[in-house]
């Protein structure tokens, strides 16, 4: 056994435009260690959202195997694949995706919701939050809360079920540079205290050079791997 | 996610579009009003013709000259030997008693008020056999029969007509057609009915009638009213009184001379008049119901594009095809839910105000609220709330998270 949390082999995934067939991944190999800090940089049309999508079980490849902390995810079904995303992918998105009518503390409980668990609910999204700076918010709604808080309780949201891997999608793209550098000295301490492993996909070369790897791709292919020391 | 949790979200999202649920839940209150209020009316006007329809007496029989479906050349008149005959135990066992009656028009005078109203001569008989009750003084008896007396019943609407109350006019004398009667007593109400008003009548004792107001060849009678021993005998005393008003008017072969209704045949002939009506008002309003539900369809078409986003990061985070369908279903089922609870309340209301309505305007209108119509409504109301969900909510749990999580 590896102490790899996520294993790609000849990963593709080919989209049928009309007539045209658009090959968005085409032969992805990537291995990644447990409780890293990966990210993954391309030209737009690269297909990282693709990829992106695929680690984080939110679409199937046409092709490949992909297996995620020791199961095999290509073939899985929608609803097992729901299961997968709840217990073992935390996601942090560009735009924060909080439900504006909820508050902070029932945003951050969703997944537990969702994951059946009926126990301490409420005392593990408070722990999570406070983990993000915001015990003092638990009861605000996102509207109440500016873009860095938001992003803190979408971090708080992405830990509450202790995932596998944190998938975050340009988390920074929406702030400021200030609050964008907080955000990213937030996911790195995490990765340090929790050991989770986090996975960025970002076009930021800032923000990049603060992972410990970076992945590029272009054109459905893995171009380079370089190890930031 | 349980089904607690649903019901408060699905609670919390309702109440973010205040305006558009109350709309919404509007379609479907006025739907289950309607269907209420509808059926509570129908139900009401049923009980209220079949109510004066057995208010006419018990196990009644009425005997007509000529025939119903047949033009009858000829018809014998119907005479008081008729009725004699069919009083006779021993050729009619199922018959428990007969009443023959002559009505007609009369002018009623009393101290220059004047009224035209319906007049029956009649034997003691006819008070039994139409349960006939009095508000004061007492029934015809022998004794006036016999004595031809100038004596009368009022109904009470002629007492009201004549005197402007129904107490202490016994005693009184009244003109029948300028002939002075001594009244004898006030009838109690019995309502309208399908014959118009019960209450608009004078009985008068069968032989003055007779001889002096309503003038008939010898023996002649209009009516014969024939109560059957029970329930149970009036379909056989129906055939008896057939054999004999046969064999006495000769007419064995052939169509019938004369025409035998029983109450019971009122009462289906009412019912199933009424019946149509109820489900024909029943329809109607259950097609606003209808377009209540596709009310809900659409808005929840509305809600599943507004909130297709919202619907990505769910699935993103672990939300089930089955979590996404009830959490819709439980919203659309909560709208319809909530309209059928205040559509009983409202279709109550309107049934009621309904039935002052028609009893201000003086006619006798219960509506009844069946628990029968409520469970209609209620389950009718939430099925519909399910059903027109199901394909918004279907189309919700279908939604591929990759592209909904892409949606604008």
């Amino acid at each position: 056994m590896s102490d790899w949390v996520i294993e790609t082999k000849d990963l593709r995934k080919i989209y049928q435009m009309g007539e045209i067939e658009v090959r968005a991944l085409d032969g992805v190999d990537i291995q990644i260690e447990r409780g890293s800090v990966v990210s993954i940089m391309g030209p737009s049309g690269s297909g990282k959202s693709t990829l992106m999508n695929l680690l984080g079980c939110l679409d199937r490849p046409t092709a490949g195997e992909y297996i995620l902390d020791g199961e095999r995810v290509a073939k899985m079904k929608d609803d097992q694949l729901a299961d997968v995303r709840n217990r073992k992918v935390g996601f942090v998105f560009q735009s924060f995706n909080l439900l504006s009518r909820q508050s902070a503390l029932s945003n951050v409980e969703l997944p537990l919701r969702y994951a059946g668990a009926s126990k301490n609910r409420r005392e593990k999204a408070i722990e999570a939050l406070t983990a993000v700076g915001l015990g003092d918010r638990v009861d605000h709604r996102p509207t109440e809360l500016s873009g860095g808080q938001q992003q803190r309780v979408a971090i708080a949201r992405a830990l509450i079920n202790d995932p596998a891997i944190i998938m975050a999608d340009e988390p920074t793209g929406n702030l400021d540079s200030k609050s964008g550098a907080e955000i990213m000295e937030l996911i790195l301490s995490l990765n340090k205290t929790l050991k989770t492993t986090i996975i960025i996909v970002t076009h930021d070369a800032n923000v990049a050079k603060q992972t410990q790897r970076i992945i590029r791709l272009k054109d459905g292919k893995v171009v380079g791997v370089e190890e930031n020391l | 996610m349980n089904l607690g949790q649903s019901i408060i979200e699905a609670i919390e999202s309702l109440n973010a579009n205040k305006m558009r649920s109350s709309l919404t839940i509007l379609g479907i209150v006025i739907g289950v009003a309607a269907v209420i209020a509808m059926l509570a009316v129908g139900n009401g006007a049923q009980n209220t013709i079949t109510g004066s329809i057995s208010g006419l007496g018990s196990n009644l029989l009425f005997v007509f000259r000529g025939g119903t479906n047949e033009e009858v050349r000829n018809p014998k008149p119907l005479t008081v030997a008729d009725a004699e005959a069919i009083a006779d135990p021993f050729q009619a066992p199922s018959v428990a008693m007969v009443a023959p009656a002559i009505s007609g028009n009369a002018e009623i005078t009393f101290s220059g008020e004047k009224t035209n109203t319906q007049i029956y001569g009649i034997t003691p008989e006819y008070e039994l056999v139409r349960n006939y009750e009095l508000l004061e003084g007492e029934f015809i008896t022998n004794q006036h029969l016999l004595g031809r007396a100038s004596v009368v019943l009022l109904g009470p609407e002629v007492a009201d007509k004549l005197f402007d109350r129904r107490d202490g006019v016994t005693g009184e004398t009244i003109r029948i057609e300028g002939q002075p009667f001594r009244v004898l007593g006030v009838l109690a109400p019995k309502g309208g009915s399908s014959f118009g008003s019960e209450d608009n009548v004078v009985l008068v004792p069968f032989s003055t009638a007779q001889t002096r107001l309503i003038r008939r060849q010898s023996d002649r009678v209009d009516l014969i009213l024939v109560q059957a021993a029970s329930a149970d005998t009036v379909t056989q005393a129906t055939d008896e009184i057939s054999q004999i008003l046969r064999a006495r008017h000769r007419v064995e072969l052939g169509a019938d001379d004369f025409t035998i209704f029983s109450q019971q045949d009122f009462v289906q002939t009412a019912q199933s008049i009424t019946n149509v009506l109820t489900i024909f008002l029943g329809g109607i309003a259950g097609i606003s119901l209808l377009v209540g539900g596709i009310g809900i369809m659409n808005i929840m078409l509305v809600s599943v594009t507004e909130r297709t986003r919202e619907i990505g990061l769910r699935k993103a985070i672990g939300a089930r095809k089955k979590d996404i369908l009830i959490q819709f279903l439980t919203e659309s089922s909560l709208l319809s839910m909530f309209g059928g609870l205040i559509g009983i309340g409202l279709g109550w209301l309107i049934a009621f105000v309904v039935g002052q309505i028609a009893a201000a305007s003086g006619t006798e209108l219960i509506p009844d609220v069946g628990i029968d119509a409520i469970l209609l409504a209620t389950l009718f109301s939430t099925a519909v709330g399910l059903f027109f969900g199901i394909y918004p909510a279907n189309r919700a749990a279908n939604l591929q998270p990759v592209e909904a999580l892409r949606h604008e």
